[in-house]
């Protein structure tokens, strides 16, 4: 018994100092896990953006520059897709339904584009199409972000809508953080909000500002790669990818600045400090931080009581750790963090689908649906 | 007249040559440590070393340095599927970052020749644009 607390005792120092630097809750692996996963299809290389029609049809995006409608189980190409940049961590993202699809069967797409058939690289861009059956029509670009770059990095993009009917995307800093971010005058580093045509709502926090690029709804960001409506109150939430540390979760609220690159909590691949600042007046605390980061990368809340003990918890894909994170949140706080399908692969996104199911798209799997322990 | 000719020629043959001249192995590297950077680091990391079991070494690695035109193939076309690097198994999946075939050249300079990693040929772009997606199969 002596031996036992000592080796406790030592446990508990080891598990302290390796956690020094970390953000509580420490993340944990359960004892006891009633859930396991189906693969729904397979042989989508990078899932990246996931949209439901029905149960059994859905819209998948592969980076690389495939559109796939999945129906019963059974994936084909859908023809009629603009030209698609693939650079970096560029190439096709995200894809969404109208709010109101049954009717006009209109579809929202991020892409990563050189739309000026220039050779100076790329930028992130919104995109409306009407699908019909397995091809794209009547393809109007809504957004462009201005100037091109060869830069690989952080194109972003999530794209939700808010009770209102307004449209959210995000773009991430483009590589250029000292110029992008900060400067509302630039793209980049942005969420952005738009009527449903592409047009620039009256209201938008900067419209009529000088030189202010009027879409933007805020700003200060590095990279968004989850972003969902909060399914009680109607908040958009985001989570973007930090540096080394310091991916955050954020309520994205307008014209507010969340910070990037003043403040961060993360530091330089290098391990070399990118600022000393964690917080500054007139910037936004993140709702929560990770570090060390995980790559957080998709965004939903299980509101569906599919899964009874986890209604309401939080989900964001790993794509560090290759495992789907269950954050539980208490009075406007995190308390507790769980690995729901350890070592699946690098988790790129999570969805709520139709039927209340969590769906996963998992890099070299495909699009997976976790299930209850049969 | 014959002269101006002549001369014409040179000074338009000299300037299409240097714009198509290959860098020389050194500048090659200080390109490709600008694209590795951009485009490699978040999972290879800045020491070369990758995650084991996730994202494969590059530093000493031998999948690397035994497998030349296999390696520019995975950065040309991307790569997926099983290797094995350093006797571990790796099944992930590289997305093509389309890059052009003189950055791919720069970054296999900088890669082979970083971390203690050494290679003496230089890679050229005409090598790289030589190099089919088949060699992955």
């Amino acid at each position: 018994m002596k031996i036992y607390s000592y080796y406790s005792v030592i446990l508990f120092f080891t598990l302290y100092l390796s956690c020094a630097q970390d953000n509580p809750p420490f993340i944990e692996s359960p004892n006891e896990i009633n859930y396991s996963y189906e693969t729904v299809i397979d042989g989508i290389d990078i899932p990246w953006g996931l949209a439901f029609i029905s149960e059994n049809d859905f819209l998948v995006t592969e980076i690389s520059g495939t559109l796939y409608r999945v129906v019963n189980r059974t994936k084909t190409s859908v023809e009629g897709l603009p030209e698609v940049y693939v650079r970096g961590q560029g190439g096709l993202l995200d894809v969404a339904l109208h709010p109101d699809y049954t009717n006009n069967n209109t579809i929202f797409m991020t892409i990563s584009a050189n739309t000026e058939g220039d050779d100076e690289g790329g930028n992130t861009a919104l995109y409306s199409a009407i699908l019909d059956g397995n091809s794209l029509k009547d393809v109007k670009l809504l957004y462009k972000a201005t100037p091109n770059t060869k830069k690989g990095q952080h194109w972003g993009s999530r794209i939700v809508f808010d009770r209102e009917g307004y449209l959210y995307f995000g773009i991430g800093d483009r590589g250029n953080r000292d110029v992008n971010p900060q400067d509302i005058s630039r793209d980049g580093g942005k969420i952005y909000r738009l009527n449903l045509d592409g047009s620039i709502p009256k209201d938008n926090p900067f419209v009529g500002k000088e030189n202010a690029k009027e879409a933007v709804f805020s700003y200060g960001h590095r990279n968004p790669q989850g972003m969902v409506t909060h399914p009680k109150t109607g908040e958009i939430w985001e989570h973007e990818h930090g540096p080394k540390g310091g991916d955050e979760i954020n309520i994205i609220k307008p014209g507010i600045n969340y910070g990037w690159p003043t403040i961060t909590y993360g530091i330089n691949y290098s391990g070399t400090p990118i600022t000393d600042k964690t917080s500054m007046p007139n910037m936004a605390q993140p709702y929560y931080y990770w570090f060390p980061s995980i790559g957080p990368s998709g965004m939903a809340f299980s509101s569906s009581g599919v899964y009874p003990d986890w209604t309401d918890n939080l989900f964001a894909g790993s794509l560090k750790f290759e495992y789907l994170e269950r954050l539980v949140i208490e009075n406007n706080k995190v308390v507790k963090r769980e690995k729901v399908l350890d070592k699946i692969g690098r988790v790129r996104n999570v969805v709520e689908g139709p039927d209340g199911y969590l769906y996963l798209g998992v890099e070299g799997k495909g699009i997976l649906k976790i299930v209850h322990n049969k | 007249m014959r002269l101006l000719i002549v001369g014409y020629l040179l000074i338009v043959g000299g300037t299409t040559a240097s714009l198509y001249q290959e860098k020389t192995k050194e500048e090659s590297i200080v390109a490709g440590e600008e694209i590795y950077q951009d485009f490699c680091l978040q999972c290879h990391l800045t020491t070369g070393a990758g995650v084991s079991g996730v994202f494969p070494p590059l530093k000493d690695s031998d999948y690397l340095m035994n497998n030349i035109d296999k390696s520019i193939a995975g950065i040309k076309f991307g790569l997926k599927g099983e290797i094995v690097v350093n006797d571990e198994i790796y099944d992930g999946v590289m997305a093509k970052q389309g890059l052009d075939d003189e950055e791919i050249a720069d970054v296999m300079n900088y890669i082979l020749n970083q971390w203690g990693n050494s290679y003496d040929a230089q890679i050229t772009t005409q090598q790289v644009s030589e190099v089919q997606k088949s060699v992955l199969d």
